[in-house]
């Protein structure tokens, strides 16, 4: 499903680049603290990588509050947030993580080829998958949203509101395909990145945009004035941590450690220096899926 | 291949699309080309150079940013067209200067005793570029401007990156729902696109011969 809105994504990452990179000086969350008294058994993924000190992650560099490289050339993001928790977890600093770009297309042979020891990238959990690695999580649960002009002036509420209005996706993304067999009614428009159907909703050509919300946030960080997001997911798409098929030791530590951090309200913190700034409301956490 | 069998009525849909943008803005263009050829043949100066500053700012700038102009200035400036009509705008404002030069080399290839001749016998110069200078000037260009015709047809699928279902657009969306056959659907699109831009070189091999001019 993400590989479809790839170009999508590349898009606004590309327009949004410089408009975040300005304001991303902080680091937000906490993830830099290192758990240093942690033990782990002999032979464990997490007792290599903590004798080792370092860890790589591979995580999206485009992807705006999830996982984008900044100017200094270090990714921020919620994503990476979560993975410099699990890496802080066995006792790895922040500054001993290498970051390696997964894109759609590249992560499970990343994972399979030992490129990266996890994968912390808008990565959705799902059957198809599951055959080639494991997912620890989901820490997150995105789903296809609507964003509209601020203020809601069309009082759209769910895609059931869509019909005969105007909504912009990209052509041929899953979000567009649900649009046009689930919600025919709608009017139907398509362009090939997501920032044209942005600058069409700005000068009022269409009334809507819809595809993931994290997508749509990414657009809204970028012109918080006009925009706004509906908020109410009506897809469900489980992002999961991605690591070796059969890891089932690592997969139990790092469904632990979120657990842990959802408790102790580090995996908030970590929302709110992120995609929280943006986000309409706060989300709770996704129960663990501990297959 | 049975991608695009099963999915012909939409591979239609697009072509329809395709071949409406292709007629409605070739035979705009074709006009506004002329209309701008007759402005820089003309004997009033301002004229002459309003044609050519037209016809170098737009055939110097790429189609796609012809496009974005229309369709992300002009609502902008509170005209609001549908997507359609915009792609028709673009496509034509941008095919117009080809039309134009292909035209004009047409106009100069007429000798110029034949305008000389027009004017001579009382002709105004409307009357003598439409009677007598045109008529031989769009004989002799046949060829450039089925080319331009050509051209236009495939750069239409610019429009699918700008809110038009066509032929491009089709391609892309059964493309990416239908992983294992793109290569079909694409090749699909491309027979399409053959079969709109193949009968038009056809046609212009026989109008050619038809109405050629012996010199």
């Amino acid at each position: 499903m993400q590989r479809r809105r790839a170009t999508g994504v590349v898009g606004i990452a590309l327009a949004l680049m410089l408009a975040l990179a300005a304001c991303g000086g902080d680091d937000g969350g906490d993830g830099g603290q290192a758990n240093e008294g942690a033990s782990f058994a002999e032979g464990t993924t997490m007792a290599r990588l903590k004798d080792a000190g370092k860890v790589t992650v591979g995580t999206k560099f485009d992807q705006p509050l999830f996982g984008l490289k900044n100017l200094e050339g270090k990714p921020e993001g919620f994503d990476v947030e979560i993975a410099k928790l699990i890496a802080g977890e066995m006792g790895i600093s922040a500054d001993n993580i290498s970051w390696v770009e997964t894109v759609s297309a590249n992560r499970e042979p990343f994972i399979q080829q030992d490129k990266v020891d996890f994968v912390v990238a808008t990565y959705t959990i799902n059957d198809e998958r599951k055959q080639v690695v494991d997912f620890a999580g989901p820490y997150y649960e995105a789903g296809q949203d609507i964003m509209v002009a601020k203020g809601n002036p069309e009082a759209i509420a769910g895609p059931d509101d869509l019909a005969g209005k105007k909504v912009c996706s990209v052509t041929g993304s899953t979000p567009a395909e649900n649009i046009r067999e689930n919600y025919p009614e709608a009017d139907l428009t398509e362009f090939d990145v997501y920032s044209k159907c942005a600058e069409a909703l700005k000068n009022g050509q269409v009334q809507a945009v819809t595809t993931d919300n994290v997508i749509l946030l990414g657009l809204i960080s970028q012109d918080e004035e006009a925009f706004e997001l509906v908020g109410k997911p009506f897809t469900k798409e489980p992002y999961g941590i991605g690591l070796k098929k059969g890891d089932t030791e690592f997969r139990n530590f790092i469904n632990d450690t979120l657990q842990k951090i959802e408790q102790d309200g580090r995996w908030l913190a970590a929302w709110d220096a992120t995609a929280g700034k943006v986000a309409p409301a706060k989300p709770t956490p996704p129960a663990i899926d501990r297959y | 291949m049975d991608a695009v069998i099963d999915n012909l009525a939409t591979f239609r849909q697009g072509f329809v699309t395709t071949l409406a943008l292709t007629v409605v803005s070739a035979a705009l263009a074709l006009l506004l080309g002329t209309l701008l050829a007759a402005m820089r043949v003309s004997p009033v100066p301002t004229l002459r150079a309003a044609g050519a500053t037209y016809v170098e700012i737009v055939r110097n700038t790429p189609l796609t940013l012809v496009f974005f102009f229309a369709v992300f200035v002009l609502p902008q400036l509170d005209i609001r067209l549908s997507y359609f009509a915009f792609a028709v705008l673009a496509v034509t404002v941008y095919h117009a200067a080809f039309f134009c030069e292909a035209v004009r080399s047409g106009i100069n290839a007429v000798g110029v005793g034949q305008a000389e001749a027009a004017r001579s016998i009382g002709l105004t110069f409307t009357q003598s570029l439409r009677l007598v200078v045109l008529p031989q000037a769009f004989r002799t260009v046949i060829p450039p401007l089925i080319n331009v015709v050509i051209a236009l047809t495939k750069n239409t699928s610019i429009a699918a990156a700008f809110g038009v279902v066509e032929l491009t657009a089709v391609a892309t969306r059964l493309a990416n729902a239908n992983s294992q056959a793109v290569i079909a659907i694409f090749l699909g699109s491309a027979v399409c696109y053959l079969a709109l831009t193949l009968p038009s070189g056809w046609l212009a091999g026989q109008l050619e011969r038809r109405v050629a001019v012996a010199r």
